[in-house]
């Protein structure tokens, strides 16, 4: 009996995983109201834990958890006092579903879930919200996670992780934030938002990967999984596509970042043989269609944008069988398009790096002296590491050993700082 | 972690109906816009291919068909977060069989890949 009750739970919360993002969509649509939409789809998946095990999974589980969150807003609308709103909003939607199974109901939802889907993330990541709570909510609405998962995935405690998740709703509640898609002068922006959330989401379980809990590397699966989403919901976009194609090429390379001992390992030194395939092939088409979309005859989409100029980076990489293969003056070419779109030290850093390696360690190390005085990258530890590298390939050991050190002096995490260290034990 | 599903089967006579080659498509859609399903294709009756085979320190190469009582009809690979997932996606694609080809009968493999969840956990 425990085992019967414990496999329901799994296959239950497994149709959750599948289903949250568009069962929140769907009745967000109908209620107007993110916030509720999350609150009735929670209450139906209260009810499905409840009555599943019992009575088994209903051969339509979507259609069902649709059906039951709606019968849970009118009770909702009723206790409030507002029944007769309600039930005319509801009613609309509730007189499609009188189909045995719910398929009529579905087939309804269907013709503009994607939009429904589009206008959820971009209520997630509104403006209005703190960058924190977007993500939150983003991971919340669409990626179907409990507060504690997303708890763990930020190593905050849960009490915080729900606090934010309130906090978002109240704040899209008091600011009479409408479940609308955004003005077509405003997309970009937005669009731009959903991004950096979803970049966000990924950076956390990237940097992470090494850590001992499946929660953090798991987050990199959710961003993909989000960015996989958007790529179908906004086909058109070429940025869309690229992003997508940066978090596939970055993940390919999850395999082979870490020792198996979780030691990290510099992109120039992994074997590339362990390298995932599959996300690399995914990322290198993604690529391509953002390609052809930014530069079909007669569009007017924008240039490639910065996200995807960092995959165009990635796949340079991932072309390369060997790091002697890799085309550095393409990548350092490359790093001056992004300078443009994206200003930040840290591009030029890695710049430094490209030019190193393409026009010789001089050069590189002049791009380097010349951003050494930023106060932005005063502690940034790649700074020291990554002008060690080219003094140790110009023979200036001395110099070198020294810079590995600040390096090390530098990290804020053990692994790497040992990475450097090492490094330095190894010069001179 | 990935999940490879193998779906074989014995087909009636006569072309699948269009009414399951479409729920089939947007089934397809479905899970990879969610961003499940990495990959899929549709796999030629084993005439089609070959078995090379290493029994009694000899390597030999038959060409198909095999006598299987069900061929191999198609494979899917799904990225999930977990087994009970995966089984999910097979258990909706017999589904549209069982609704659009009731004479339809077969079996979906839901197989685990290894990935790098499984070598921390031994490490």
């Amino acid at each position: 009996m425990v085992d019967g009750a414990g496999t329901a739970q799994r296959a239950i919360e497994a149709v959750w995983r599948i289903e949250a993002g568009r069962l929140v969509a769907g009745l967000a649509r109908v209620t107007g109201d993110v916030g509720l939409a999350e609150e009735l789809a929670q209450d139906a998946l209260v009810v499905a834990l409840e009555q599943w095990p019992v009575s088994g999974i209903p051969p339509n589980p979507a259609g069902w958890l649709m059906t039951t969150a709606k019968n849970r807003g009118i009770d909702a609308a009723r206790r409030r006092g507002t029944y007769q709103r309600k039930l005319e909003e509801i009613g609309r939607d509730q007189e499609l579903s009188t189909g045995g199974r719910g398929d009529d109901l579905e087939d309804a939802l269907d013709d503009d879930i994607g939009d429904d889907l589009l206008r959820l993330l971009f209520t997630a990541c509104h403006p209005v919200l703190s960058v924190e709570s977007r993500v939150a909510l983003t991971l919340r609405c669409l990626g179907g996670l409990t507060t504690s998962e997303i708890a763990r995935g930020f190593l905050i405690p849960e009490k915080t992780a729900g606090q934010r998740i309130s906090r978002a709703k109240k704040t899209l509640t008091d600011n009479g934030v409408v479940f609308a898609m955004p003005d077509a002068a405003e997309r970009a922006a937005r669009l731009g938002s959903v991004l950096e959330v979803v970049y966000l989401i990924f950076n956390e379980g990237y940097a992470a990967h090494a850590g001992d809990d499946w929660m953090r590397p798991a987050l990199c699966q959710e961003a993909l999984r989000l960015a996989r989403l958007l790529a179908t919901l906004v086909p058109d976009d070429p940025e869309v596509h690229g992003f997508a194609a940066l978090l596939e090429l970055q993940a390919s390379r999850i395999p082979a970042r870490t020792t198996a001992d979780g030691d990290p390992v510099l992109l120039l030194d992994q074997d590339r043989r362990r390298w995932d395939r599959t996300l690399l092939r995914r990322g290198l088409e993604s690529l391509a269609r953002a390609e052809q979309l930014a530069s079909a005859p007669g569009t007017d989409a924008p240039a490639l944008g910065a996200y995807a100029i960092q995959a165009e980076i990635a796949a340079c990489h991932a072309r390369a069988a060997t790091p002697a293969e890799t085309d550095w003056r393409r990548i350092s070419a490359l790093y001056v398009l992004l300078r443009h779109a994206w200003p930040s030290p840290v591009v030029e850093l890695n710049r430094a790096v490209a030019v190193g390696f393409a026009e010789g360690p001089e050069r590189g190390l002049a791009v380097v002296d010349a951003i050494a005085g930023t106060p932005a990258l005063a502690s940034y530890p790649q700074l020291p590491a990554v002008r060690a590298d080219l003094l140790a390939r110009l023979g200036r050991t001395a110099e070198a050993r020294e810079s590995y050190e600040a390096a090390a002096a530098l990290s804020g995490n053990a692994r790497e700082r040992e990475v450097y260290a090492a490094k330095a034990r190894a010069t001179g | 972690m990935r999940y490879l599903i193998l779906l074989d089967g014995t087909p009636p006579e006569g072309p699948p109906p269009p009414e399951l080659m479409e729920a089939i498509s947007v089934l397809g859609a479905e899970a990879t816009s969610s961003g499940a399903m990495l990959d899929t294709a549709g796999l030629a009756p084993s005439a089609f291919g070959a078995r090379v085979d290493l029994t009694g320190g000899a390597i030999t190469v038959a060409d198909g068909p095999f006598a299987e009582a069900k061929e191999l009809i198609s494979y899917a690979l799904y990225e999930v977060r977990s087994k009970e997932e995966a089984v999910e996606w097979a258990n909706r694609f017999l589904q549209v069989h069982q609704q659009h080809w009731p004479a339809w009968e077969g079996g979906a493999r839901v197989l685990k890949l290894f990935g790098p969840e499984d070598f921390a956990a031994m490490s």
